[in-house]
């Protein structure tokens, strides 16, 4: 019988220091997001015993600075839903139609050279966006419209989804392309086998295959307009506007998060508590997106039996 | 004869099936021409309004060390310069006297840092000046004694009040203090995350939901990290506020997904055969892992952070919340003190109301620009060099 040498003592203490490292890094990860979650849960639950739960998801006046101040989110949500729904009216069709470009028609060379420019567009800092907004859009959208009779506001609701817009093509686009080139190929030789073209292939066959992954590429953009902060804290407007009319000033609930915690009110007044629940709502709303999209690209996943996506 | 034999595999509506191909295929080119167009418009926009602040304009007058001008710096010059001069310079006159006691009495013709209007002049922007002081200026201007120099003053000085005095220099050095200790924090936690992950852990409840914890960390808007700082590190731990040590502490959880990610993605791309060899020769896996796998995959974790810490460059949402937009005249000097970064000092510069403060916020977009594409541009050097096909 084969005796086994046991392995140096030290040598196994140090490898179970190392392994117990490994596992303790990776719980600071969880930590992070409880940190998160319950550091806006406990700030806002503050906020709700000064002010109505009901009346902050029903209400339409928000005067934090009054002295019988009003907390009524509605028209930040609106304003909030409203450049969401322009950035991505924006994002959609552009970021969808490149990346059916770049997967379908372009060359390996055309995508390999596209696909890195395009993502500089992701990697501009949103700041830098915001300054564009502010300075280069909204006062462009303000000519444009004058000269058509209408007047339209500096801080535009247009103006910074627009921007926004742009900001998430990206987002869209990265993930379409992968997600379209990953329908099999066989799918789309079987259709132009039987006489379809081009376009129709790709519009009967490929992206309903590829629909799942496509709506969760739209669904991380929405997310990801929902929480963005400098463009709309730049170009957008401070005023809580219940408006459909694109051409006003709208807030949002980040740039009134950014508002009430810069000033210098004391930490415990409902003002600044008023973020944390306005985040706690962010918070909440960006996590459902999230796990939706995450659940939708698995379905895909599994339909096409991929591994990595 | 070609006419009246018919083709029965004939469509009549094949020509207008191919016209819609056709326009099909042009509006894909026309969505990506248009993100393009879009790029360059915008950097153009940039480069357009930023490109005036390369040069500043310096005015020359005769300074006089007097003891008039020890008490009051507005009597250093002859009065009708007093408006042309930026103030911030001119203050300065009494301290230089301070410092050099031989210079009292004396007289010197200098060249000083114009007020940001005369500079505004000079660049032929909009401009606010007296009549009075118009007419001096334009006697200047036809004697020669006002010059554009290049603006040194941009990359030597922190953030003034005056802007033809201030400068990127202090969110500089506040940026690399913030990036310092966000990097310190997030890469070993990361590296070691993903190696856990990856090499370590067993398919069990805990890792899948650790997993689906990164990827939703990843996806949270970067406000509610801000939020995250302040009630916890600032409420609860008791950090200074606007200090390069908390911001960095909130960017380093907000680039830990990243770096787990693209980590994990790295230690992944190393085949199984490497650590199966190790085995083979009676390694453990913790030396397998240390000695093998890791110096494989170190280029591909380095390319990934390098991408993150650059994101993390950029942020500004989350530090304006912990009160990194403060007015940092002075660089920092330890991460414990009131600092600034790039991204919030653009952000104050653009809510200046002053004309001036517009070329240097787009001078800083572009500094900021240059340092993330040159970062960028590495990170894929690293890949493209050190990248092993297996």
């Amino acid at each position: 019988m084969a005796t086994f040498e046991r392995k140096n003592r030290s040598v196994q203490l140090q490898e179970d220091a190392i392994r117990y490292f490994l596992i303790v890094a990776a719980t600071i990860s969880i930590l992070t997001t409880f940190g998160i979650l319950f550091s806006i849960l406990f700030e806002a639950i503050e906020f709700f015993k000064l002010k109505s739960f009901w009346y902050f998801f029903t209400g339409t006046e928000w005067s934090p600075g009054t002295s019988d101040s009003k907390f009524g989110a509605l028209p930040i949500f609106s304003g909030t839903l409203l450049i969401t729904a322009i950035a991505i009216t924006v994002a959609l069709p552009i970021g969808l139609g490149s990346a059916i470009f770049m997967s379908e028609y372009a060359s390996d060379k055309q995508r390999t050279t596209l696909k890195p420019i395009l993502e500089i567009l992701a990697g501009i800092p949103t700041v830098v966006y915001g300054f564009f907004a502010a300075i280069t859009v909204a006062p462009f959208i303000v000519e444009v419209c004058k000269s058509f009779g209408v007047v339209a506001s500096f801080n535009s609701a247009l103006a910074s989804g627009i921007v926004m817009g742009i900001m998430i093509i990206p987002v869209i686009s990265s993930l379409s392309d992968d997600v379209i080139r990953a329908v099999p190929d066989s799918l789309r030789k079987g259709a132009l086998a039987l006489g379809m073209t081009k376009s129709e292939t790709i519009k009967d066959v490929v992206l309903p295959s590829a629909l799942p992954g496509i709506i969760s590429a739209t669904l991380l953009g929405v997310s990801k307009a929902l929480g963005e902060t400098m463009i709309v804290v730049m170009a957008a407007g401070l005023r809580p506007n219940l408006s459909w009319n694109i051409l006003e000033d709208m807030t949002t609930v980040t740039v009134r998060i950014v508002d009430s915690l810069v000033g210098d009110q004391a930490f415990n007044s409902p003002a600044t508590l008023s973020a944390f629940a306005l985040g706690l709502a962010l918070f909440v709303l960006t996590l459902i997106l999230n796990i939706v999209s995450v659940r939708m690209i698995k379905k895909f996943k599994i339909k096409y039996k991929m591994s990595s996506l | 004869m070609a006419k009246t034999k018919k083709n029965i595999f004939y469509d009549p509506s094949l020509s207008k099936r191919h016209f819609k191909d056709k326009i099909f295929k042009y509006a894909t080119v026309a969505s990506l021409a248009i993100s393009l167009i879009f790029l360059v418009i915008f950097l153009s926009d940039m480069i357009i309004k930023g490109s005036s602040a390369i040069k500043q304009s310096y005015i020359q007058v005769e300074v006089s060390y007097s003891q008039k001008a020890q008490k009051s710096y507005r009597k250093a010059v002859e009065r009708k310069y007093v408006n042309l001069i930026s103030r911030a310079e001119l203050r300065q006159v009494p301290m230089q006297m301070k410092n050099n006691a031989s210079l009292m009495g004396t007289k010197e013709l200098k060249w000083l840092i114009a007020d940001d209007q005369v500079d505004m002049y000079m660049k032929g922007y909009y401009y606010k000046l007296k009549s009075k002081d118009l007419k001096t200026l334009e006697a200047m201007v036809a004697n020669g004694r006002i010059e554009q120099k290049f603006n040194t003053v941009f990359f030597t000085h922190g953030d003034s009040k005056s802007p033809e005095f201030a400068g990127i220099l202090s969110a500089m050095i506040g940026t690399i203090f913030t990036i310092l200790v966000a990097m310190a924090v997030a890469f070993p936690l990361g590296v070691a995350t993903a190696i856990y992950l990856e090499e370590f852990s067993k398919e069990s409840w805990w890792s899948e939901f650790l997993e689906v914890n990164i990827n939703n960390l990843a996806a949270i808007p970067s406000i509610l990290f801000g939020l995250l700082g302040l009630a916890i590190f600032i409420n609860l731990f008791g950090l200074p506020r606007s200090s390069a040590l908390v911001g960095g502490l909130t960017l380093a959880l907000m680039t830990l997904p990243i770096i787990v990610v693209s980590s994990r993605a790295a230690l992944r791309s190393v085949p199984s055969t490497i650590r199966q060899a190790g085995y083979g020769l009676g390694l453990t896996k913790v030396q397998v892992v240390k000695d093998h796998v890791l110096p494989l995959a170190f280029p591909g974790i380095m390319t990934g952070t390098i991408l993150g810490l650059a994101q993390a460059m950029g942020e500004t949402a989350p530090l304006i919340i912990v009160g990194m937009i403060a007015f940092i005249p002075d660089s920092p000097t330890t991460i414990m003190d009131a600092a600034t970064v790039m991204p919030a000092q653009i952000f104050t510069w653009a809510g200046m109301p002053e004309r001036a403060y517009i070329e240097k916020t787009a001078a800083g977009i572009l500094t900021l620009l240059t340092i993330l594409i040159s970062l960028n541009a590495f990170a894929i050097y690293l890949r493209k060099r050190f990248e092993v096909k297996w």
